[in-house]
């Protein structure tokens, strides 16, 4: 849906004679809808950008979004919708700063008449909706890295492997325990393993809603990778729930110890180092 | 009334990737709670629908998931349908087999989301892929 290389001519002559005007009403048209969010220079610098892009691209001969005299426009496009996204500006407002150039334009056309006028405008219009769906687009893939961002974020924060004792590590599961979190708490609960020389490891699934098939596998692994390296595995934190659902989707811990509690996994684990544990008696006030 | 949770009206989920089954888990358990399952059966349907929403996925090549309440008259429960348009399982008795996967995990997903859910019902071809119908019922 590209412009013929007159239709460009025509748009660049347009937008290049009253370079000015439009950039001025662009600009306005935007704050609008901004309402003061950015500042007005900023903008100003934004839309005078892409109303260049546009008319150096229109100058060149025909203007296909597509194509590869179009990636300047482009870039502008990419720029404007990334910084957008990235200041947290809804999508509606980052493609308002495309679809403000029509209002722009049907001003200058109906100024400017001719037999061409509205068959023109049209074209140009299609143009701008096209570019506005890049804008939209590419608003959409730079939110998505965020995300994909954050979310790696949240993979760190969420595995800590903690000393709970001398020789004693635990790691807290919390939340849901698929492959990538799987294989990030293996490489942490191995390696200070290593550091810390534990013989003893303590995997905690409290905060595990669901149980399935496929957590219990990476348990299992993770469970197997700690013994060949020395280290026996305890898991803990299983709730009745959880205790049911296992047994009735078959699931075999086989010699792994479980507990119910952290606090019961512990003991057993200082009683295995011969450590007794006792309830000291309270002082009696005489 | 629960808010979010539109009793009778089955709630769509597509299953694309790892996150939809989480989602898709979320959504079971919006509705098990909903209709008053215990924390045990809450937690068995999820599990069963977390186990059958990957098969979905990884088996079926993606598909849809549609949760919705029912009522007998008696009891209340919640109704699970896992829809794909994959090859189908060539042999039902060797998939329901304990141990057994062509996919590298447990092999207790399929038979072990029967054992998790009251009602089971498993249509399958290579023409119209696997369709999986699970119900479990409030006590």
């Amino acid at each position: 849906m590209a412009l013929s290389a007159e239709e460009s001519g025509r748009l660049a002559a347009l937008l290049g004679g009253h370079a000015e005007r439009v950039t001025q009403r662009w600009t306005e048209i935007v704050a609008g809808s901004l309402r003061g969010r950015l500042s007005q220079a900023e903008l100003r610098r934004q839309v005078q950008d892409l109303h260049s892009a546009i008319v150096a691209t229109g100058e060149h001969g025909a203007i296909d979004l597509s194509a590869e005299s179009a990636a300047e426009l482009r870039a502008a496009l990419s720029d404007l919708s990334r910084g957008r996204a990235r200041q947290g500006f809804s999508a509606t407002e980052t493609a308002i700063s495309v679809f403000a150039l029509k209002d722009v334009l049907a001003g200058l056309v109906e100024e400017a008449g001719g037999d061409n006028a509205l068959r023109d405008y049209i074209a140009f219009s299609r143009l701008i909706d096209e570019m506005g769906l890049f804008t939209f687009e590419s608003f959409v893939r730079t939110r998505e890295s965020l995300i994909a961002d954050q979310a790696e974020q949240l993979l760190e924060l969420s595995t800590p492997v903690v000393k709970l004792w001398e020789g004693v590590v635990a790691v807290p599961l919390v939340g849901t325990l698929d492959s990538a979190r799987a294989q990030v708490v293996m490489e942490r609960l191995l390696q200070t393993l290593v550091d810390t020389g534990s013989p003893y490891a303590i995997i905690d699934i409290t905060g595990v809603p669901a149980v399935d098939t496929q957590v219990a596998q990476h348990i299992l692994k993770t469970v197997v990778a700690a013994r060949l390296m020395g280290a026996d595995c305890i898991i803990s934190g299983i709730r009745p729930q959880i205790a049911q659902t296992i047994v009735a989707l078959g699931i075999e811990f086989g010699d792994i110890a479980t507990k119910a509690s952290l606090a019961d996994a512990l003991r057993h684990v200082l009683r295995l180092n011969g450590v007794e544990t006792a309830r000291r008696q309270p002082r009696r006030d005489v | 009334m629960t808010a979010g949770i539109d009793l009778g009206h089955p709630q769509a989920q597509a299953i694309r990737s790892d996150e939809d089954v989480v989602r898709v888990r979320q959504l079971v358990r919006g509705v098990a709670v909903a209709v008053k399952l215990s924390l045990v059966d809450q937690t068995k349907v999820v599990t069963a629908a977390s186990e059958l929403a990957r098969n979905t996925l990884v088996y079926g090549g993606g598909g849809t998931v549609e949760v919705a309440t029912v009522d007998n008259g008696r009891r209340r429960g919640v109704r699970i349908v896992f829809a794909d348009s994959g090859p189908g399982i060539p042999d039902l008795d060797l998939a329901f087999t304990d141990g057994y996967t062509t996919g590298g995990g447990l092999g207790l997903g399929l038979s072990g989301a029967r054992r998790l859910v009251d009602e089971f019902e498993i249509e399958t071809s290579p023409e119209t892929g696997t369709r999986i119908t699970v119900t479990k019922w409030s006590r």
